[in-house]
């Protein structure tokens, strides 16, 4: 590899943007391919391991490739400075996600409970507005309140994101969905939440709820594993 | 603040690419180990790196620790004759007893230096 491509290399990570190195095994010639925008044989090789976020081998007009996939990192979004956001900001943040958490009360979004995270202040559509959830988001709503929540909520239904789930009983959960749907979001729309948040694993204390959100997340953005 | 910069000194040596950077940045030599194929069990997928310094330095993985031993020798050599290489590890592997993957799969590692 050469000093320059490691550079471009760490500069398209540092700008968020997707890129994928190929390296010819033989040689060790490697050329970066921006997967959004090349449709060469290697750019469609590319954009295909970069969709399914999965560095691989590649025959190409008769070289042997090995892909390098770099997809820009994957990011948290709390909605709810509530006591399990504690525990899941760090266990997050080792599995790889960015963090930040869009709380509009200052008391419980502080940097005292949360050194160093990201935190808005904005209510959560404006938040939303001003940075948008991409395929590569998860957002979770542990806020319990409505008119925290569902404005949030919506903007969530309406982007890209892989993961969406809100704390809350079976019981808030239903009156929730009433809300949502009398603003005009279908059956298909309200099936992309996952409520009551994470996976049933028995979990009681904050720390445990968090592990079954972060299962759940991992499970949705990386499917079954399979028999 | 104190907490914040820690967090992103952190991140930023646990990163091979970055690691590599910085390395070079302060007249290190460095070379990477990509996990390029697996079969069977293996702890790390394709795609996941260790980057090498000259004096043995490492940052990342490309096992379970089994093999990093002999990858970190090799990227040695590769950062001294400049060329590149293809490692393959398993439990065939008549070395398996000091660097073999205990969890039976096989692995193939690409060696690279930077330069």
């Amino acid at each position: 590899m050469k000093p320059e491509t490691l550079a471009a290399l760490n500069s398209a990570r540092r700008d968020g943007r997707a890129i994928v190195r190929a390296t010819d095994l033989a040689t060790g010639e490697d050329v970066l391919v921006d997967p959004h925008t090349d449709t060469s044989a290697l750019g469609l090789a590319a954009a295909g391991a970069a969709r399914a976020d999965t560095s691989g081998p590649a025959q190409i007009e008769g070289r042997s490739w090995f892909l390098s996939v770099y997809n820009p990192p994957l990011e948290l979004v709390i909605v709810g400075a509530a006591h399990i956001a504690q525990p899941l900001v760090p266990m997050a943040r080792e599995a790889g996600y960015g963090i930040r958490i869009i709380d509009p009360r200052t008391a419980f979004a502080s940097e005292a409970r949360f050194p160093g995270v990201a935190l808005s202040h904005d209510w959560p559509d404006e938040a939303l507005k001003k940075a948008p959830l991409g395929p590569r988001s998860a957002i979770v709503f542990l806020s319990h309140d409505p008119k925290i929540d569902d404005p949030g909520l919506i903007a969530a239904l309406r982007s890209s994101c892989f993961y969406i789930g809100t704390l809350g009983s079976k019981k808030t959960q239903a009156a929730r969905n009433a809300r949502i749907k009398a603003e005009g979001f279908d059956d298909a729309a309200l099936a992309r939440i996952h409520g009551p948040v994470g996976l049933d694993i028995g979990a009681r204390s904050p720390a445990e709820i968090a592990i079954s959100i972060l299962a759940e997340m991992t499970l949705t953005l990386r499917g079954a594993k399979r028999a | 603040m104190r907490d914040t910069r820690e967090m992103q000194t952190d991140t930023a040596t646990l990163d091979p690419l970055d690691a590599a950077a910085s390395w070079l940045g302060s007249g290190h030599k460095v070379a990477f180990g990509t996990v390029i194929k697996t079969w069977g069990s293996a702890p790390r997928q394709a795609g996941s790196q260790i980057a090498v310094r000259d004096d043995g330095a490492f940052v990342g993985s490309v096992s379970g620790g089994c093999i990093e031993g002999a990858v970190i020798e090799e990227a040695l050599h590769a950062m001294k004759d400049g060329k590149v290489r293809t490692l393959e590890f398993g439990v065939s592997d008549e070395t398996a007893w000091s660097v073999g993957l205990a969890c039976g799969g096989r692995i193939e590692i690409f060696v690279e230096p930077v330069q």
